[in-house]
């Protein structure tokens, strides 16, 4: 495995260098900062990203991209929540399956879209966006569920531990990266979506379903953001129509292209990915520690983005030189 | 690169001897007959819906509202045709209307203020421009980090308070020119600039063969780039106008402007019929759907339909757009 | 060779946007013999090959195996069959590893079934070692060179455990030892029972490798016979299906001073210090194998790609063209290659395709004066008998000669002093071909300097005054019109070390 792989793995180790140069600056700033507690802080913050990074990016590996996961991380935390008021008596637990079910749909949609019609997926979920956040505001009538109507079994997710101190919400996430790396490394679909991505042209002719592929990358997506959306009402107690999940896409579009997450398809690492999510993390944990509004982390993200691009595009350019350089 | 590809480029001899097409036929098929037809039932079902709609100057009054937006999407429209795509249009407008805003706010003279705002968003289209031509990134993921980067600015600007608008500048939408409140002027006036530019001089004539074949223009001897750094630089600083426009309207500036103005962008633009693959839409289609769209939030807003439904409905319409263009244009392609 | 029929095809039409490419195609291939394709470009070979493969679908006809009905409906189908296809160019996934192309898309397991991938490294291993190429199969596709892509390509349809196994001009990236591991190994796969379609230009290979031939021309079947029963010359004149008619120029060339001078043009891993003139009245030819650098050289002048080093003059003075807009400036014009990717805007009308290079004529205020278009264009399409319905029609609606003619018609627009075509008659339809000649011989008489490249030996030896050869990005030979031959052109033409080269140039 030399060329691209340690080509990748050098993506790796400077996005882990700068997470380290990153402590190390603010740590000698500000002391707290390397604490346990700070780590913690850290952690929490990133569960619900990890889990949208790990869909978004097998979505860029497979040359497309979904902007409708924070529409659909509401509408399926709307859905259990809905659920969780109206039958108080329901197992606290099945609200799981309905989150992930009800996420998994709204994806099946987005993909039966996009190969369907053969539209370009960004503007079909840039429509799902807005389609998938209005519906949100019908099926709950434009209110929200409150903290009452949330099983405390499952807010206690964010807060209970099984060992170490480590609670659910963050064992669920790991749990959701070990899966995909299982899916994008060791099975056929995984690599399918790559060798798809990689050249999409190629793929039917290498007998790929290409259909069935994208149909289930989607569903994929749509699922694991349904899994956040119910995160998201274990971690904060309440479902917001309009708040839960906006804008989330972009969180999650930014850490997966600091991760190394190819924008032309086929080409990014599960371990890339959690370390992009672990940077901005740190940064998201850093702003209020060194007194900097948090108004400024978008900015901070879309910055953040445009440099990954830039980054992205000069290692495509090395591989370039690389190919013309071995035909010449 | 043998048989097939030339054998995919030579086509039916019956079609290169047959008639040419009657008017009627080639009208027909048109997308922007399609909006035309969608604007008029939408204004008969909303007449009978509500009698309000009978009333042209409320008509006008609705438009104002979303003014600003139609401005910047007939600039997007051009975009789109070239090949390319700006989705950081509305970000754009609210990040100019800050600057200016906020310029104002601490003590600089109106007229420069305006000029700062108009200065960003030419520098925010020159972003663009660099990240999509020159470093040959796709526009399409660029301008989702620019829109990002650029509503995120707008925060670190405006954080979450609003900035006021001296009371002199407030209220563009309220002057009148023979009844017509100046924003739906300004569109209709630029609309018809556009359209001229697109349909009638060479440079309009290259934005369609950009967008149909970039590399079959560059071997003619078109310079792309020049042309695509233009209409980028042209929609920031038409963006930064819209903006301030809208900070006039409104009275006072958040950052959050027009949150989500670029679906209804690409949509004004999608419904009017111009192909996301570029080389095809004109601008009377987008000025048509600038008025459909109008008419029918206007219409689901008196019939007291909740503005949730309205997202819904602007996704739904989005999809079909863009579903019935391809269509037509499968359909006309051979 | 037990003359044991594997597939049967009867009555294989084709029809691609109302063309008929393939029409009424009868052909047995027995079970483990070697049967080569041959036909001129566009005779409908690779068409008839992406059928059996299910890539295409025929629109008419049908296949059978083994004496029984088969529906190829998809390259998945193909491959439950058991048939193979290498493809012309190599089909790869740059970021996927070479032991992963190898086995991609094969459909052992369910999709969620786990990558056995020690077992697909040691295939790999295995098949590529049969192939002498010794390749890390940990390597990414990314970055081997085109030769080593073609052998992972073969080595993919070997691991396939294919019955039927086509290959697309398999050998024109290889090396004459690689292509001697081929021929070595398809022997033994005949030997094991299974059948090879071999498709190639080359007839030395064929007559070396191959039990029987079959010639297409036209999209038509035209005959099948054991090797060892035809001559060379009756294969040339079935493919060609006339006799090599020579086309003969009206006027004697009446040679001006030179207006193109290109010196040391280079540019890294395409072409090498490729230096000629060009005078006014002169068509030179240039001629070479696929690859061979002339299209990038054609790309260099006129500055679609310029050359990173080298010296172009334009009526003796040194000029610097660094985009197209200042080769045309310059009176230089470029018909390309590949009309579709880089000629025609497909969906616009006529009209808008012949003024697209001319804009200061139809707009010289900048806005479009429509009478005056109207009447250029006009004047184009009587002048150069293009035939369509209207001025306003797509042009994607022409046929390819029309479409040419067009192109032609933009760059006579631009009143150029040195035309440069690129395989102009490449999918025109013989009889048009001959106009397209008269045409091009009518622009060198009128003072036009033209530079030709084309494919068609004998389109070059009839037009040109003077013929260029290029071979793996140099030029290799300068031959006059008079002594100039296909064999001489196409020695110069085949790339070899250096040295052997200079030992035939001796």
């Amino acid at each position: 495995m030399s060329a691209m792989t340690s080509l990748l793995s050098r993506r790796e180790t400077g996005i882990l260098v700068m997470i380290v140069l990153f402590v190390l600056a603010v740590g000698l700033y500000k002391p707290q900062f390397w604490t346990l507690q700070s780590l913690r802080i850290i952690l929490l913050l990133v569960p619900l990203i990890l889990i949208g990074a790990m869909a978004q990016m097998l979505v860029l590996v497979a040359r497309h991209v979904d902007l409708s996961i924070g529409s659909m991380l509401g509408f399926s935390a709307m859905t259990a929540g809905l659920i969780y008021r109206d039958y108080p008596d329901m197992y606290w637990l099945l609200g799981f399956p309905i989150a992930i079910t009800t996420g998994a749909l709204l994806g099946l949609a987005n993909g039966a879209l996009v190969t369907l019609f053969k539209l370009p997926s960004i503007i079909v979920t840039l429509g799902t966006l807005s389609l998938y956040r209005g519906l949100t505001f019908i099926i709950s009538d434009a209110r929200q569920i409150n903290r009452s109507a949330i099983p405390s079994e499952l807010k206690d997710m964010s807060r209970g531990s099984p060992f170490f101190d480590i609670p659910w919400i963050i064992i669920i996430a790991f749990g959701v990266v070990l899966l995909t790396w299982v899916i994008a490394r060791h099975t056929q679909i995984g690599r399918q979506i790559y060798a798809m991505g990689s050249n999409p042209e190629a793929a039917p002719l290498r007998g790929i379903d290409v259909t069935k592929v994208t149909l289930i990358v989607f569903a994929y997506a749509g699922a694991l953001s349904g899994l956040a959306g119910i995160l998201y009402a274990s971690r904060w107690g309440f479902v917001n129509p309009s708040n839960t999940g906006a804008g989330f896409e972009f969180q999650v579009i930014a850490a997966v292209v600091i991760g190394g997450v190819s924008i032309n398809g086929g080409m990014g690492t599960v371990s890339g990915t959690v370390l992009g999510v672990l940077l901005l993390g740190c940064v998201a944990a850093a702003l209020p520690l060194l007194g900097i509004p948090g108004s400024t982390q978008n900015a901070i993200y879309g910055g953040v983005i445009l440099i990954a691009l830039l980054i992205d595009r000069s290692v495509r350019e090395r591989g370039v030189a690389a190919v013309k350089g071995a035909a010449g | 690169m043998t048989d097939v590809t030339s054998d995919m480029t030579s086509t039916p001899k019956s079609r290169e001897l047959a008639p040419a097409r009657p008017t009627w036929h080639i009208l027909l098929v048109r997308p922007e007959t399609m909006t035309l037809l969608l604007l008029v039932a939408g204004l008969v079902g909303a007449s009978i819906l509500s009698p309000f709609f009978l009333d042209v100057s409320y008509i006008l009054r609705s438009f104002t509202l979303t003014a600003e937006m139609s401005i910047a999407a007939l600039v997007l429209t051009l975009v789109i045709i070239s090949g390319e795509i700006d989705l950081s249009a509305a970000a754009n407008m609210a990040l100019s209307a800050c600057i200016f805003a906020w310029g104002q706010d601490a003590g600089v003279p109106l007229l420069l203020a305006i000029l700062i705002g108009l200065g960003a968003g030419l520098a925010m289209g020159a972003l663009n421009a660099f990240m999509s031509i020159r470093m040959q990134l796709p526009s399409i993921i660029v301008t989702i980090g620019t829109l990002i980067f650029f509503r995120g600015l707008a925060q670190v600007i405006a954080g979450d308070r609003s900035i006021r608008v001296p009371e002199s500048f407030i209220g563009i939408n309220q002057i009148m020119l023979f009844g017509v409140p100046l924003p739906v002027v300004i569109f209709v006036v630029l609309a018809v600039a556009l359209g001229f530019l697109l349909a009638s001089t060479s440079v309009g004539r290259q934005i369609y063969q950009i967008g149909t074949n970039q590399n079959a223009a560059l071997h003619a001897g078109i310079n792309a780039k020049r042309i695509k750094w233009g209409l980028f630089l042209l929609l920031g600083f038409v963006s930064a106008a819209a903006g301030i426009m809208a900070a006039s309207r409104l009275g006072s500036v958040r950052y959050d402007l027009v949150l989500g103005g670029e679906l209804q962008m690409v949509l004004m633009a999608m419904l009017g019929g111009t192909y996301i693959f570029g080389g095809r839409g004109t601008i009377l289609g987008t000025f048509l759907a600038a008025w459909l769209l109008v008419v029918v939030s206007t219409g689901m807003t008196v019939a007291n339909l909740l503005p949730a439904i309205q997202l819904t409905v602007l996704g739904i319409l989005l999809i079909v757009a863009i579903i019935a263009t391809n269509f037509i244009y499968a359909r006309t392609q051979r | 060779m037990g003359g044991k029929v594997l597939i049967e095809a009867r009555g294989i039409s084709k029809q691609f946007g109302g063309v008929e490419v393939l029409s009424d195609v009868d052909l047995d291939l027995n079970v483990g013999e070697i049967h080569a394709l041959l036909g001129e470009n566009g005779a409908g070979k690779s068409t008839f090959a992406k059928i059996l493969a299910g890539v295409h679908q025929p629109t008419r006809g049908q296949l059978g195996m083994n004496g029984q009905t088969i529906r190829v409906t998809s390259p998945i189908a193909a491959q439950k069959h058991g048939i193979a296809l290498i493809h012309q160019e190599p089909i790869s996934f740059p970021d996927l590893s070479v032991a992963e192309n190898i086995v991609m898309g094969r459909r052992d397991g369910g999709l969620f079934s786990r990558v056995p991938w020690a077992k697909i490294r040691e295939e790999a291993r295995r098949n590529l070692d049969l192939l002498g190429v010794p390749l890390d199969v940990d390597l990414p596709m990314r970055g081997l060179s085109i030769a080593n892509q073609q052998m992972v390509e073969i080595a993919r349809a070997l691991a396939s455990d294919s019955r039927l196994i086509i290959m697309d001009e398999p050998t024109a990236p290889l090396t004459p030892n690689e292509v001697a591991t081929l021929f070595g190994i398809a022997r033994r796969l005949r030997q094991e029972g299974r059948t090879i379609v071999f498709i190639s230009h080359r007839l030395e290979e064929v007559r070396e490798l191959c039990d029987r031939v079959t010639i297409f021309r036209d999209g038509a079947h035209i005959a099948t016979h054991a090797i060892d029963e035809v001559a060379d010359d009756e294969i040339i004149r079935l493919m060609i299906g006339r006799s090599v008619g020579k086309y003969r120029r009206k006027h004697e060339a009446v040679l001006g001073d030179v207006i193109l001078e290109a010196r040391n043009l280079s540019r890294a891993g395409l072409f090498e210090d490729v230096g000629f003139t060009l005078r006014r009245g002169e068509i030179l030819g240039l001629a070479g194998l696929v690859g061979a650098g002339r299209t990038d050289v054609a790309r260099a002048i006129f500055g679609v790609a310029p050359a990173t080093s080298g010296e172009i003059l334009v009526n003796g003075e040194a000029v610097s063209i660094a985009q197209p807009s200042d080769a045309i400036a310059r009176g230089l014009a470029f018909v390309p290659e590949d009309r579709a990717d880089a000629g025609i805007f497909g969906t616009l009308p006529v009209e808008h395709n012949l003024t697209a290079a001319v804009p200061a004529k139809i707009a010289p205020s900048g806005v479009i004066q429509s009478s005056r278009e109207r009447q250029i264009a006009r004047r184009s399409v009587e002048d150069l008998s293009i035939r369509l319905a209207s001025l306003k029609q797509p042009i994607v609606e022409l046929s390819g000669g029309n479409q040419q003619k067009v192109i032609l018609a933009r760059w006579l627009l631009t009143e150029p002093d040195v035309l440069i075509l690129d395989e102009p008659t490449r999918g025109i339809d013989i009889g048009v071909k001959s106009e397209f000649y008269d045409m091009i011989g009518d622009l060198a008489e009128a003072g036009r300097a033209i530079l030709l490249i084309s494919s068609e030996l004998p389109e070059l030896l009839s037009l040109c005054d003077r013929i260029l050869v290029m071979s793996e990005g140099e030029i290799t030979a300068e031959i006059p019109r008079e002594s100039a031959t296909q064999e001489n052109i196409m020695q110069a033409a085949v790339p070899r070390s250096k040295a052997a080269r200079h030992e035939v140039a001796a």
